[in-house]
Order: C-alpha cells, then sequence, then structure tokens
C-alpha cells in the first residue's frame, strides 16, 4: 500500500534527524542542495524565475516530484521587482549583468566588473569608528546608501541619534526628507515593500503545499560567520584581509560586535519560520584566503560562539563550508556532539574519519562528474560515498557544491542508486 | 643597506620598508635599483607562497605594500624600468562569469613570477580572448571560471582560439574552485591547475620547454 504524504512526511524528518543525531535511520537520508538546477530541469530561465514566482515554484515541484529527495532547500530566487524598485548594486542578475539563463551573481564592495571603477565602494578603513560606535547609523547613512541606489539620499540625514525632539533634531531632519529624492526614494521603498509581501507570501504557501505533499524544508533562515559579515558586505575580501595586518585590533573588535546579532537572527528567524535549523555558508576561512594563525585569530572564535548561541538556543547550525576545508577539520571539530550539520565540499572521506563521530555530514560527488561523467562513473562515486562516508550513519547526500548544469540522467542515477544501495540493515 | 628592503618587503613589515625606500631617496639612491629590491622581495613573497609559507592574505597584503613604495619612487623616475619577461599570458575569468578573486592572484602571481599578463577582467567573450592573443602574440591563455556555466564557456573559448587558427601556437589551462581534469577534458584545455602557484608552475614549464 503507497503511503500517504503525511507518513511520507513524518519518514522522511526522522530520517533526517536521525542522520543528524548521529543515530543510524533507515538509509541514507537525500537533501542536494538544487542551486539553480530545478529551472533548467523544468525549462525555466532563472530571469522567468525571478519575475513569476509561480514558475519557480513550478520548477521545484517537478524537481522534488520526479526524483522524491528527503528534504529541501526553500528556492532562494528571490524578486527581480524588489531589485529593481531598490535598484540593487549588490548583485548581478539576468537582464541586469547577466543572461537570462545564469544564476544570479553576488558582487562584492569594491569589485570592478567593467572598465576601471568599482560598482560600490568598500566601508572606509576610517569608518571602523563609526561602524563600532553606531552601527545601525552606519548601515543607514552610509551602507544602504551604497548598495540600494533608491536609498542614495540617505547620505543626506543628520546622525539618526541626533533626532530626539521637536526643539533638537527634528526639524533638521525633516527638511532633508522632505526633499523631492528623498521622498522618491521612500515612494521605490514603498513598492519595493508590497512587492517583497507578495514574494513571501507566494514563498510561504509553496513551503505549505511541499509539505501537504510530504517533503519538508532543509532550513529556512540564515546566518553568516563574523568575520564573513564584515569581509563580504563591508569591507570587502581585500580590504578584510589587508585589515588582518594593518587593523587587527579594529577588525577584531567588528568581528566581535556583530557575532551576538547572528545568534539573534537565527533565533528571531527560528521564531518566525518555525523552523530549527540554521544554515551559514562560511565563505572567506577556507585553505589558501587565510593561515591557520589568522583563521584561529579572526574566524573560527566567533564563529565558534555563533554556533554555540544557535545550539543554546535549541537549534541546529548546518555549516556549508566552500572551498578546501581539509585543513580545517580538526579545529571545526571542537562543537557538541550530534548537533551539527557540516557540509564538506572537498575530501568528505577524510571529513567522516576526523568528525564522524561529532557531526552529521553532507557531501557527495564533484559537480565536474555529475556534469561531464557517465552514469557508470557517478553510480561507482556513488558506492564509494555510501560504504565509506555512510557507514555507520551520520551522512545526508548533498553533491559537492549546489547543482545548477549538472545532467539530470547523472543527478537521477545518483538518486537512484542512493535509494537503493543506501539502505541500513 | 639593500638587503633590508628586501627582507622587510619579503617579510612584510609595511612600516619599515617604508622608512628604508624614504632614506634610501633621501640619500639619493637610484629609483631603479630600489623597485630591483622591491621586485626580487615580490619574488621571495611568491616562493613562499608557492611552498605554502603565505597565503592569499599575504600576497595582497604585499600587493599594497609594493603600492605605497612604488607611489614614493614614481616621481624621482627619470627613464622606465626595464624588466626581462619570461612569457605573455593572456588571462580573464570566461563569459558568464564575474568571479575575481581566484583570477586576480593568478594574475598578480604570474607578473611577479615574470610573466607579462594581459588581465582581460571577468565575464569576457570568447572573441575578446581571441583577440588579444592576436595582438600580443601571446603563448599562453589563461582562463578563470568559478561557476558551472564556466565549463561551457571555457569550452566555448578554447573552440573560438581553435577556429580562429591560433590552437597550434598557444598553450591553454583553466583553473577555478571546481575545475578538475574531468573539465580539462571536456574544454579541451592543455591542463588545469589547482591554485595560483600550480598556474605559475604550468606557465614556467610552458615557455622552458618553447
Amino acid at each position: 500500500m503507497a503511503k500517504t504524504p503525511e507518513e511520507l512526511y513524518q519518514e522522511r524528518v526522522k530520517r533526517i534527524e536521525d542522520a543528524i543525531q548521529l543515530k543510524v535511520p533507515d538509509r541514507i537520508p537525500l537533501v542536494p542542495h538544487p542551486g539553480f538546477f530545478p529551472l533548467k530541469y523544468a525549462g525555466i530561465t532563472v530571469q522567468e524565475a525571478m519575475y513569476d514566482y509561480n514558475k519557480t515554484y513550478i520548477a521545484w515541484k517537478k524537481t522534488l516530484s520526479d526524483f522524491e529527495w528527503d528534504g529541501y532547500y526553500p528556492p532562494l530566487l528571490l524578486s527581480g521587482y524588489v531589485f529593481e524598485h531598490l535598484d540593487y548594486r549588490a548583485l548581478r542578475w539576468p537582464g541586469h549583468g547577466v543572461k537570462p539563463t545564469a544564476p544570479y551573481q553576488f558582487v562584492e564592495p569594491g569589485q570592478v566588473i567593467e572598465g576601471e571603477r568599482e560598482v560600490y565602494a568598500p566601508m572606509r578603513a576610517e569608518d571602523y569608528d563609526w561602524f563600532l560606535d553606531d552601527p545601525s547609523d552606519y548601515m543607514i547613512r552610509a551602507y544602504l546608501p551604497k548598495i540600494i541606489g533608491a536609498l542614495a539620499p540617505l547620505t543626506k540625514l543628520p546622525p539618526i541619534h541626533g533626532i530626539i525632539t521637536h526643539y533638537q533634531g527634528l526639524f533638521d531632519a525633516l527638511p532633508v526628507v522632505g526633499t523631492p529624492e528623498v521622498l522618491g526614494a521612500l515612494e521605490s521603498i514603498s513598492k519595493a515593500s508590497a512587492e517583497s509581501l507578495n514574494w513571501l507570501n507566494s514563498l510561504t504557501a509553496f513551503i505549505d503545499e511541499m509539505e501537504e505533499m510530504g517533503f519538508p524544508a532543509f532550513f529556512r533562515n540564515v546566518a553568516s560567520v563574523p568575520y564573513d559579515f564584515i569581509a563580504n558586505f563591508l569591507r570587502g575580501t581585500r580590504g578584510a584581509m589587508i585589515d588582518m595586518y594593518r587593523n587587527p585590533d579594529k577588525l577584531l573588535k567588528a568581528i566581535e560586535k556583530v557575532t551576538p546579532w547572528q545568534i539573534q537572527t537565527a533565533v528571531d528567524g527560528a521564531e518566525a519560520t518555525g523552523t530549527s535549523r540554521v544554515a551559514i555558508f562560511p565563505h572567506k576561512g577556507f585553505k589558501g584566503l587565510m593561515s591557520e594563525e589568522q583563521y584561529k585569530t579572526f574566524y573560527w572564535p566567533t564563529f565558534r560562539q555563533v554556533i554555540l548561541g544557535i545550539i543554546d538556543a535549541g537549534l541546529t547550525p548546518f555549516i556549508f563550508t566552500e572551498g578546501d576545508y581539509t585543513s580545517r577539520l580538526e579545529i571545526i571539530r571542537d562543537v557538541p556532539k550530534g548537533k551539527v550539520v557540516y557540509h564538506i565540499e572537498r575530501d568528505i572521506f577524510k571529513a567522516k574519519e576526523v568528525l564522524g563521530d561529532v557531526a552529521c555530514l553532507t557531501g557527495g560527488p564533484p559537480s565536474s562528474l555529475l556534469c561531464t561523467g557517465t552514469v557508470d562513473e557517478v553510480k561507482d562515486y556513488c558506492k564509494k560515498l555510501i560504504d565509506v562516508v555512510g557507514k555507520g550513519g551520520g551522512y545526508i547526500l548533498n553533491p559537492e557544491v549546489p547543482l545548477i548544469d549538472e545532467n539530470p540522467e547523472n543527478v537521477k542515477a545518483m538518486t537512484d542508486f542512493f535509494k537503493k544501495h543506501g539502505v541500513y540493515r | 643597506m639593500t638587503g633590508d628592503l628586501v627582507s622587510a618587503l619579503a617579510n612584510l613589515k609595511e612600516q619599515e620598508a617604508l622608512e628604508i625606500v624614504q632614506n634610501r631617496l633621501n640619500a639619493g639612491d637610484d629609483p631603479l635599483s630600489i623597485l630591483g629590491d622591491a621586485r626580487r622581495a615580490m619574488e621571495t613573497v611568491g616562493e613562499r607562497f608557492q611552498k605554502s609559507e603565505y597565503f592569499i592574505p599575504d600576497l595582497i597584503y604585499s600587493g599594497e605594500i609594493l603600492k605605497g613604495i612604488t607611489a614614493m619612487v614614481r616621481p624621482k623616475l627619470t627613464k622606465a624600468a626595464e624588466v626581462k619577461r619570461l612569457g605573455k599570458l593572456v588571462l580573464g575569468t570566461v563569459s558568464g562569469d564575474i568571479h575575481d578573486i581566484g583570477k586576480d592572484i593568478v594574475s598578480f602571481m604570474l607578473d611577479i613570477s615574470g610573466f607579462e599578463v594581459y588581465d582581460l577582467g571577468v565575464d569576457v567573450p570568447a572573441q575578446k580572448f581571441v583577440d588579444k592573443v592576436k595582438e600580443t602574440n601571446a603563448g599562453i591563455v589563461g582562463l578563470s571560471g568559478f561557476l558551472t556555466l564556466a565549463f561551457d564557456s571555457m569550452k566555448e573559448t578554447v573552440g573560438a582560439i581553435e577556429d580562429a587558427g591560433l590552437r597550434g601556437r598557444v598553450k591553454i589551462m583553466i583553473g577555478g574552485g571546481l575545475i578538475d581534469d574531468q573539465v580539462r577534458k571536456y574544454t579541451g584545455a592543455d591542463a588545469y591547475g589547482r591554485d595560483a602557484a600550480a598556474a605559475v608552475s604550468l606557465a614556467k614549464k610552458w615557455v622552458g620547454g618553447v
């Protein structure tokens, strides 16, 4: 007798939870990061998906119905309209710098894409004090106006903390707010806000529908590694790297400042969405991007604080490492047992040796194999994964990197092979 | 005293390096000899990177210190420094991909290792690589890419170089987070490199073999 979607849902939730708690589930759960793969698979362009949200959900539904994975990553296609209303600078998306079929791509502070000019300037090293003394003021009057063109006029505001009452501040600030350009900015924000609500409602409805179809979302909320928060968004990769030499104290202070924010955002998000897993995508700490000493100074201590804070709040951090993390494995071992999920991109086999008794691992075939390899090559690789990484539980299948252009035949082969041969007992 | 600048820059002592440069300029030292020392120091930085004693932040920072030194020395220069180059290389992130960090490091490492690098930037169409190879007569092409879509763009670029009749006289290397030998075969490139150090080894091997 076929199982009901409700039964399948419960079965899948338990399978995933068992793996995370380092118990042996009935079989290895399959939770691939779908990336942009569902769109290509369903014949929908990234551009269509960002402007017609329903098309995104059609693509996700088709992918999950065909492959029947145990959990899924909600689509993060966001909304092209919202970005347009905002005149958003920190992203290139289809129609705005990349082809209709290409994934959107993050633009770093200070990054030069065409010609000689940076798309938007990084936070200046001199502004650390401003950021440290009054971060929200910095965000409102300096950071947001840089990445959101519509908010550019906010640079003209007097310090927000100085707006206190009718005879001090209010009558200095209001005339600035009343200028045509600020009123125009507010109108753009109002449009963006309304559209983002449409988008959010559509996403929530989609997630509910997937639940009814028997598919649990693997996570909903995201937090950052404190160093990445500074390096990705404020100082840029190069800026943060140079700060490690020129301004190490300020950099550390800023990192410490944003650490509790990451825990707070995880807790607030979990409350709002009712989900317990919080994804963190460490970007800038892998081998090569800093020395081990720098990792132990600027990266890991506050990263670990975020991990522990999330666990203390009764939530599960899902840490999707990118790049070669092999040389960091011994360091990131230092977390409570059975409470953390680590995704390892390179050398999942080594990760099983080092982390296997502490944390659930996700990982799998490399994208080069899934893109250009044969079905038999994929099966051979999957067999090795099941035999070595799957041994004793604590493993969730998830290809090395998010899917995009992988050959659907190979994705199917991987899926079928794991369902057939990834069974325990 | 000349040894001081080499070791100060190679050891990333910014203040010390800049002071030495200032003292030498004040003493009327030849600006070209200062730049020569700076270049020797950068070679040491490159060697340390290849031996995994230095990492990307060390490279970036050494580049920043060098920028400061060059800015101090440049006004005193009466003739351009002539540097012997090992070979010419055209480099860029392929079409559709705007990732630049890895490509920039490769560019930097090749430069300090003695190559003349023509860096075409990011999201570079295949034809631009072809045009630049024709224009510069470069013997090596480096294709960078971070996304899986880069596999196809790399393949197209190799194809365009082939169609232009240039394939016989250029060696092509590819690199990026997801690149391995499987991708190399798919794209038709001559070799792939795991990191910037590998790019330098490949380039040196290729010019040595010509």
